[in-house]
């Protein structure tokens, strides 16, 4: 096997609900071992993806081929082989932790003293093993989180879905659950993981960024930043909502957020700087203004932009 | 396809489960309303065509005169006519009449002496409302006969001759209260590993239908064979209600019962979207079986509509089965309609559910 052999690959993937279309016409590939992000707004379609490549939504249109097996074909074979964390909890909150990853086990078919092993082996590494006794339902956000990745890992699946794993625990342990998942990428396994945080996205091998069912840029990070086609810049002033205010609709004004005193502006290609001071000064705001590194905030922002028949409605 | 290790892991986690659960019962505000409507449209204590056998002995003018005016009344259907106090006696066993119009060979005389009563009708005891049906004929008037005390019509009670309720009800009791809750237990059983999100984990696994779906059910035969014991001994103990046929043939016809009601409940979990829908449902197909089984009205005088509904139900071919082994001590071999039925119920019921029971979200 060599690292660039392709393990998920989607051709023209659709699904709708209804009239409602959740994924548009998606092409997808993810190598071996890739930490691949998948990045959008809330309804953007990362769950119904997800649940598509693991059979358990079947598509209205389009082709899938996940570790060789066709979907929805070969799903059930596939499901011995994949890994999957749903969004919400979906371990038995009226099981302790023991019982959780011992019923798993027996689901996946593992041997019995294999298992034995396996279970004490995933429960320090995840720093359960003063829990086992625990009921599930009574852990924290963080804890609960870690059973998930152990129940979803205790097989050893190629491939491991996370659908928005990180979306109910502080930033500490997510920043100790993101490590465990590198730690299993480098052991090997090809892991998908769907989120709306920038920071996240940022630790990603590689990232699909999703709008409206769509999949709107992919690419590392870093490619990503370096396609960017605007100019990131830096406002400076004592009024940052009015500097917002000005500029808001403005001509070749991709995106505006304050942060903190500042403001972050998005501008198109060939607005500089100058340009931005200028149409502030006409306003009666003074300010500083400065290019800035540019930032996944503004890949997504320039991803996800609505073109200009979109923003008549909006 | 069915690997017993996975089963097993499923039974093993639903026995957990259960034991950590706090299941309270609701009560629901529909139930009255339709408790109303079927009340209104089954209760009919005017019996008519009680299922009965004629066994004329004496054979004479007057008697098969007597015994076709008795015929025209309606409340017998005499559908048999018999030659031997045996033939009499098997039918009643084996649930096929409910009566027996018995004329003995001095039948004359005995009419004409008036010292003796001149024919007998024996009344299976098992059914309440039966003999009740049967005492308003113990007045039908014979034409013909010598006025005297002795009452000229002598109702036999066979199989409950006190004529004591618990025998009765107990019995039946056993199948209303594993209906209630064999087909309660199981219609919450998938709905809630929906409802709580366990299934869109547990369908990524390699589990298939039907592992999963015995395996929710395996548990509640043993809950329910515990439960009939419990009755059966309170029964006993209490109201001292006799077991007439075999235990061995009680509890094979409990196992089937329980399958029966599992399968119904299971079939509903499919059905329902939360578990306060499946609840509903369980109690929609529970009220039926409670007023259309004959637990409460007697099955003869239901309208013909109303008997066609209650043979789909289990809870029918179970009253049959067990009040025919406990109060007339009647074998499986006799009773098995009853028992096929179940059979048949529960095979469809399942195989429906697992059918429904998809590895998929849409």
């Amino acid at each position: 096997m060599n690292s660039a052999e392709t393990v998920i690959r989607a051709r023209g993937l659709t699904k709708r609900f209804g009239d409602f279309t959740a994924v548009d016409s998606l092409d997808l590939d993810v190598r071996r071992a890739e930490v691949f992000g998948f990045l959008g707004p809330n309804g953007s379609g990362k769950s119904t993806t997800i649940r598509m490549l693991c059979g358990l939504l079947s598509p209205s249109a389009g082709e899938i081929e996940v570790l060789g097996c066709r979907i929805p074909q070969d799903a059930e074979a596939l499901k011995r082989r994949i890994g999957y964390m749903t969004q919400k909890f979906s371990l038995y909150d009226d099981l302790s932790v023991g019982e959780n990853l011992d019923f798993l086990a027996a689901v996946h078919g593992l041997p019995r003293r294999e298992a034995r092993q396996r279970i004490d082996e995933l429960l320090a590494l995840y720093r359960l093993d003063d829990r086992r006794r625990q009921l599930a339902g009574t852990l924290s956000g963080g804890q609960k989180q870690r059973l998930a990745l152990a129940g979803a890992v205790l097989h050893k699946p190629d491939l491991l879905f996370l659908d928005e794993p990180t979306s109910a625990v502080d930033p500490q342990s997510r920043r100790d659950f993101w490590d465990s998942l590198f730690e299993l990428a480098d052991a090997g396994t090809t892991l998908l993981v769907s989120t709306h945080y920038m920071d996240e996205a940022e630790r990603c091998t590689r990232l699909g960024i999703l709008d409206e069912g769509r999949l709107a840029a992919d690419g590392s990070p870093e490619e990503l930043l370096a396609q960017l086609p605007g100019t990131s810049l830096l406002v400076e002033c004592e009024q940052p909502r009015q500097a917002q205010r000005a500029l808001q609709g403005g001509e070749g004004i991709l995106a505006l957020a304050q942060i903190g005193a500042s403001l972050r502006v998005l501008v198109e290609e060939g607005q500089s700087a100058e340009d931005i001071r200028t149409r502030l000064h006409e306003a009666g705001i003074d300010a500083e203004v400065g290019e800035t590194a540019p930032n996944l905030e503004d890949v997504f922002v320039t991803a996800t932009r609505r073109q200009p028949a979109d923003r008549e409605e909006t | 396809m069915m690997n017993l290790r996975r089963l097993g892991s499923i039974v093993l986690k639903e026995l957990r489960q259960l034991r950590r659960d706090r299941l309270t019962f609701a009560m629901i505000v529909g139930i009255p309303t339709m408790q109303l409507i079927l009340f209104g449209y089954a209760i009919n204590l005017d019996v008519r065509g009680l299922e009965a056998a004629v066994l004329d002995q004496a054979n004479t003018a007057r008697s098969r005169e007597l015994v076709a005016e008795i015929g025209a009344t309606q409340v017998l259907d005499l559908r048999y006519r018999l030659s031997t106090p045996q033939e009499v006696d098997n039918l009643l066993r084996a649930g096929k009449i409910s009566a027996a119009l018995m004329l003995p060979n001095d039948f004359e005389t005995r009419l004409e002496r008036g010292d003796r009563p001149a024919l007998q009708i024996v009344v299976d005891g098992s059914d309440q409302v039966v003999q009740a049906s049967a005492r308003q004929l113990a007045s039908f008037p014979l034409p013909g006969r010598a006025a005297n005390d002795v009452p000229g019509i002598e109702v036999l009670n066979l199989y409950n001759p006190q004529r004591l309720a618990p025998v009765n009800t107990v019995p039946g009791l056993i199948g209303v209260i594993l209906t209630m809750t064999m087909v309660l237990f199981t219609a919450m059983a998938l709905v809630r590993e929906r409802e709580r999100g366990n299934l869109e984990m547990l369908i990524a696994t390699p589990v298939s239908p039907w592992e999963l779906t015995l395996g929710k059910v395996l548990p509640f035969v043993g809950i329910g064979l515990v439960q009939v014991t419990v009755v059966l001994l309170l029964g006993k103990l209490l109201f001292a209600v006799p077991l007439r046929g075999s235990l061995a043939a009680l509890y094979s016809a409990a196992l089937v019962f329980i399958c029966a009601s599992l399968a119904l409940g299971v079939f509903i979990s499919t059905l329902a979207r939360s578990q306060f829908q499946a609840m509903q449902m369980a109690f929609f197909t529970f009220l039926p079986q409670i007023l259309l089984s004959g637990f409460m009205f007697p099955f003869a005088g239901m309208p013909k509509v109303a008997q066609w509904l209650a043979e789909i139900l289990p809870l029918t071919h179970f009253l049959r089965l067990v009040r025919g082994i406990m109060l007339r001590g009647a074998g499986l071999a006799e009773l098995w309609p009853a028992l096929a039925s179940l059979a048949l119920f529960t095979v469809v019921m399942l195989g429906i559910a697992v059918t429904r029971v998809s590895k998929r979200l849409d």
